[in-house]
């Protein structure tokens, strides 16, 4: 008996066998609003596969999910596509339960595994093109190095064009639902983007590669199974086309404006930036850092045009939750935009200067110097910043077509 | 000119294209690279790069 959870077949010889985490709120700081699932796959070929396993605290769920299909013991190998511990939490465990023949990983993946796992256990490493036959099956391999750690790779099954893209087309999604077609497509959209705004990015100039070697492979796919969230089955042209819209770094007629406060006369400058971004036709979304999540930034800037920064000065600094969200965009590496400073300091004001200098480190066109206020901005001040989103405006209108 | 392959990553640094990234001219060979110079993908150093 394996208790309530059970395994979900997603093909003829594919079981999903993964853990559904419906509470996770935060993911090393990525807010996870709709918890996540980690995803493990059975492959019952000649050769009993498991593919990755899930985060250490479910490792009982997925154990149980296999029970279902097959006894543990019977499973012959094991596959880690990514070494991260929300899908190698434990495998050790597993090996230890299954004693598989052999366990395969990536070059790299042998790596990190040895720097996390910490034992004797040896691991077969595949290349780049290598096949492995399950007896009656055949899984290939492909590195996506970088996508999104150094031991990242896909496995794709031949005989059923089913690609485990570990976390590639991956979501923080819990659902009751295990395929694409059965979640509302909103959801699935905006999921999808946030998991790349927050992950990929970084790494999109890679993205665009592989794709290109995806398509030069002549892969068909008839299903691809990432890692977390909805496997597709239905819509895999629509989420290949958004990596490729995203990779690129396309921005639209849109602009960030975010900003942190103390006595609100940063926020009056920023309210008044953004009526004269929006007067001039450009959609805005305007977020205090006080009250929004970094990681809903990272998703509003994935298709920005500008980003408008600006923030009190506090003991000759930018205020704490201004540097977290620039420390966090400089290592998204966000490309494309344009964008100046802004804020209110009571005597020195060093703030939208610091701020400058973080956006010109990731890349960020600026258009003016800062606007600075005294204390309490008045209407010239005020004038001054619906100028600035006027002119944002304008330029953003000249770069991009609507 | 030599490239170089980063083992990290698998980024191919071609001195032909240098680094747009760390506004690297083209052109510049590998050793020419400054000690802090690092991969614009994985930001590694230059100790784990090879030759291709």
């Amino acid at each position: 008996m394996s208790g309530p959870f059970k395994a979900i077949q997603i093909s003829d010889h594919v079981h999903w066998v993964g853990a559904i985490d419906w509470n996770v709120r935060d993911f090393h700081g990525y807010m996870t609003k709709r918890g996540s699932t980690y995803n493990a796959y059975l492959v019952m070929a000649e050769k009993i596969t498991l593919m990755d396993t899930v985060k250490a605290p479910f490792r009982e769920e997925m154990v149980a999910r296999i029970a279902s299909v097959v006894d543990p013991a019977d499973i012959q190998y094991i596959i880690s596509n990514h070494s991260e511990m929300d899908h190698s939490g434990c495998l050790a465990e597993m090996i230890g339960r299954a004693k598989p023949e052999k366990v395969f990983t990536s070059v790299m993946g042998a790596k990190t595994l040895k720097e996390i796992l910490h034992s004797d256990q040896a691991m077969t490493p595949l290349k780049d093109g290598d096949s492995l036959s399950l007896g009656n099956m055949t899984l290939s391999f492909m590195e996506t190095r970088m996508l999104h750690w150094p031991d990242s790779m896909f496995s794709y099954l031949v005989e059923e064009q089913l690609l485990f893209a570990q976390d590639a087309f991956g979501m923080h999604l819990a659902s009751s639902q295990r395929f694409d077609d059965e979640v509302d497509p909103a959801i699935l959209h905006y999921e999808a983007a946030t998991y790349f705004a927050n992950i990929l990015t970084p790494y999109a100039a890679l993205v665009t590669k592989l794709l290109a070697k995806v398509a030069a492979a002549g892969l068909k796919l008839r299903t691809i199974a990432p890692d977390h969230g909805p496997v597709w089955r239905r819509d895999i042209p629509g989420i290949l086309s958004r990596y490729a819209d995203w990779a690129e770094r396309k921005p639209s007629r849109k602009a960030v404006v975010v900003y942190g406060t103390m006595w609100h006369s940063t926020e009056k400058m920023a309210l008044a930036i953004t009526e004269g971004l929006l007067t001039g036709g450009i959609n805005v979304r305007l977020m205090s850092m006080d009250e929004c999540h970094r990681s809903d930034v990272a998703f509003e800037v994935l298709d920005a045009a500008a980003l408008v920064a600006g923030s009190s000065t506090l003991n000759n600094n930018l205020l704490p939750g201004m540097a977290d969200i620039l420390t966090y965009l400089k290592g998204l590496k966000p490309r494309n935009l344009m964008g100046a400073a802004f804020g209110s300091h009571g005597w020195s004001g060093e703030a939208p200067r610091q701020i400058q200098e973080m956006l010109a480190e990731f890349k960020v066109d600026l258009l003016a110097d800062p606007v600075q206020t005294r204390h309490v901005p008045d209407q010239s001040v005020l004038a001054q910043c619906y100028d600035l989103g006027r002119m944002i405006a304008e330029k953003i209108c000249q770069k991009v077509n609507p | 000119m030599q490239k170089f392959v980063c083992d990290v990553c698998g980024y191919i640094y071609d001195p032909t294209n240098g680094d747009p990234e760390s506004d690297t001219p083209k052109g510049t060979p590998f050793e020419d690279l400054p000690e802090d110079w690092a991969c614009p993908i994985c930001a590694s150093g230059k100790d784990v790069f090879s030759p291709e």
